[in-house]
């Protein structure tokens, strides 16, 4: 048999087949289905209503309140009261309110393991993939399809190949990593395949960072980002309430690959991307010295406890500069316990950061926002033009080191420079 | 009602640029209202006039890339909303791709589509492959599977899947 990809592999085995080529369309069986409190109850049971449909199996469902909580508007607290309702009537077995961002949270959770298939109600579910799952995001109406069949079609992808070889430098990070790939191939470089990240440097990833990776495989474009799982992903796995994950059926073969591109990890710089795209990456060094009002870690791919300890790294012994506000929202109350035991958190308040809630909040544009005319370098993942506030505000994507550099300096910062 | 995907009507050209991201369909303030709520706002960060003065039946002309971004299929179910009868572009957001037919909005994929001039007519035969403008050019459309056309003649799933579950009762 010709040799596989991870990707071919994964949509096979939900397929009940044996092997797909690239370019086949297939049906697959759904292992786990995500949604939250926006894309959601609020989307989804209308449409089961109006289709006399019910939940093909609750057990494969997770739902988690994350974009509109906590409640800011009249509206917010109507979207969350349906979900929370509807939760409780259909006596969901795994639902997690206001405990963070869906992304961290179920993975945090042990649901997500290695040779799954699953689907998120949010673009940003490709995260699975760092787990060595098939995971990626759909709309409502998709979800509908699957929460009332069990089943989804998808084109079996071709697979781009990352090989990062060699070490990353102190303070680059995974973060770095994908705003380089994504200034270089674009938003759609990915086209819609299954990019797989391979290479010393991302067997060197913890998860948080490997989760960082498969995260922003949204802005490149891709359908699913794939780290194949190893002994890294069932420690954490383990640690996290899925002990026993099989790890050993989930590799490309040898040769496998469609495309391949290598790249040296260790002459990367931390990376950039101004308004109003992430594809517009440049070296820090191109864009620092612009002035900031504002610095942001948070969100599914910038506040997990990883990035929480880049940012401390910085800001031991400093403090924000005057006129400048940092705003921190860890990942998940997990995440925020872990930094509080640590003593991270209190670093990061120390430095002068206003503590937000575990939410998607600010990078959704969804919650608390930024003011007319505003600039922020932030950890999120996208600054697309009104993203998080007016259309006048502008967002620079940087890792967590380097918004919290920035944070210190008043202006874009390389955080080698301070950690030097 | 079956929404005939070979179309004869003309249809008027409205051209946007590259990389339209779903935060310009359905921006992230108006998400807390329902579509018709957010069809108003449809856009209006790259063409301020467009929700107002869109019909029913014009088609976008787009570069590159349309529908980056997020999973909200709002983005679609605005354009959707508005009457907008197609989307022409030489490639799509994966994501967005799924939520059109989805939500039963044809998007036809044509690598000439920056051919198209704005408020030019045209007409489109998605079966066949291809754009006819109002000068007749012919230009060619990739091939959409057979069950995406399926999907848009129907209206969208959800009305295919009340073709699939017509005896059931809410549990």
């Amino acid at each position: 048999m010709a040799a596989a990809t991870l990707a071919c592999k994964l949509v096979a085995r939900a397929a009940g087949r044996e092997h797909v080529r690239p370019g086949e369309i297939v049906t697959c069986g759904v292992d786990l289905a995500m949604f939250h409190d926006s894309s959601g109850p609020r989307r989804l049971q209308p449409m089961l209503e109006e289709l006399g449909a019910a939940i093909w199996d609750k057990s494969k469902v997770v739902l988690v309140m994350d974009h509109y909580v906590p409640e800011r508007s009249e509206d917010a607290r109507r979207i969350v009261r349906i979900a929370r309702d509807w939760a409780r009537d259909q006596a969901l077995p795994h639902v997690y309110d206001s405990m963070g961002i869906c992304h961290v949270v179920v993975p945090q959770h042990g649901h997500i393991r290695p040779g799954m298939f699953c689907v998120g109600g949010d673009s940003h579910s490709p995260t699975g993939g760092a787990f060595g799952a098939y995971m990626f995001g759909i709309g409502a109406t998709e979800m509908l399809g699957v929460v009332a069949t069990g089943q989804i079609w998808v084109q079996a992808p071709r697979t781009i190949r990352m090989r990062w070889e060699g070490r990353l430098a102190a303070g680059v990070t995974a973060k770095d990593m994908m705003l380089a790939l994504i200034a270089r191939f674009g938003m759609n470089g990915g086209a819609y395949q299954a990019v797989e990240y391979a290479g010393g440097a991302v067997r060197a990833l913890g998860m948080n960072e490997r989760m960082t990776l498969s995260n922003m495989s949204a802005e490149l474009g891709a359908q699913v980002g794939l780290v194949a799982p190893d002994e890294v992903t069932r420690d954490w796995l383990a640690a996290h309430g899925a002990p026993g994950v099989d790890i050993a059926p989930w590799f490309s073969d040898d040769g496998s690959a469609d495309e391949e591109h290598v790249f040296d990890a260790g002459a990367l710089a931390p990376q950039v991307a101004a308004p109003y795209s992430p594809a517009n990456g440049h070296g820090v060094g191109e864009l620092a010295g612009t002035r900031i009002d504002a610095a942001y870690i948070g969100a599914c791919t910038g506040a997990k406890l990883d990035d929480l300890r880049f940012a401390a790294h910085v800001l031991r012994r400093r403090r924000v500069a005057p006129g400048v506000r940092l705003m921190v929202a860890p990942a998940s109350l997990a995440d925020r316990a872990a930094a509080e035991r640590e003593g991270t958190l209190q670093v990061l308040l120390d430095a002068g950061a206003q503590l937000l809630p575990s939410a998607c909040g600010v990078c959704a544009g969804y919650g608390d926002s930024l003011a007319e005319g505003e600039t922020v370098i932030s950890s999120t993942a996208r600054n697309f033009k009104g993203r998080m506030g007016p259309p006048s505000t502008r967002v620079f994507l940087a890792s967590a080191y380097t918004v919290a550099a920035s944070a210190a300096a008043g202006r874009i910062a390389d955080p080698r420079e301070v950690l030097a | 009602m079956k929404r005939p995907v070979v179309a004869k009507a003309s249809h008027r050209v409205w051209r946007v640029g590259a990389d339209i991201d779903t935060d310009a369909l359905a921006p992230g303030a108006w998400m807390q209202h329902g579509v018709e709520v957010i069809a108003q706002h449809c856009l209006e960060s790259v063409r301020p006039e467009f929700a107002a003065q869109v019909r029913p039946g014009d088609v976008l002309a787009a570069g590159p890339n349309f529908g980056i971004g997020s999973s909200r299929e709002q983005a679609a179910a605005a354009l959707r909303h508005l009457g907008v009868a197609a989307v022409i572009a030489p490639s799509y957001s994966g994501l967005f791709f799924r939520n059109a037919f989805n939500l039963g909005l044809l998007l036809l994929t044509c690598a000439r589509a920056h051919e198209l001039a704005e408020g030019e007519q045209v007409a489109i035969d998605a079966r066949a492959g291809r754009i006819v403008t109002g000068a007749g050019r012919t230009l060619p459309t990739d091939p959409i599977p057979g069950f995406l056309l399926d999907m848009v003649e129907a209206g969208g799933l959800l009305p295919q899947l009340k073709q699939r579950y017509p005896a059931r009762s809410t549990p």
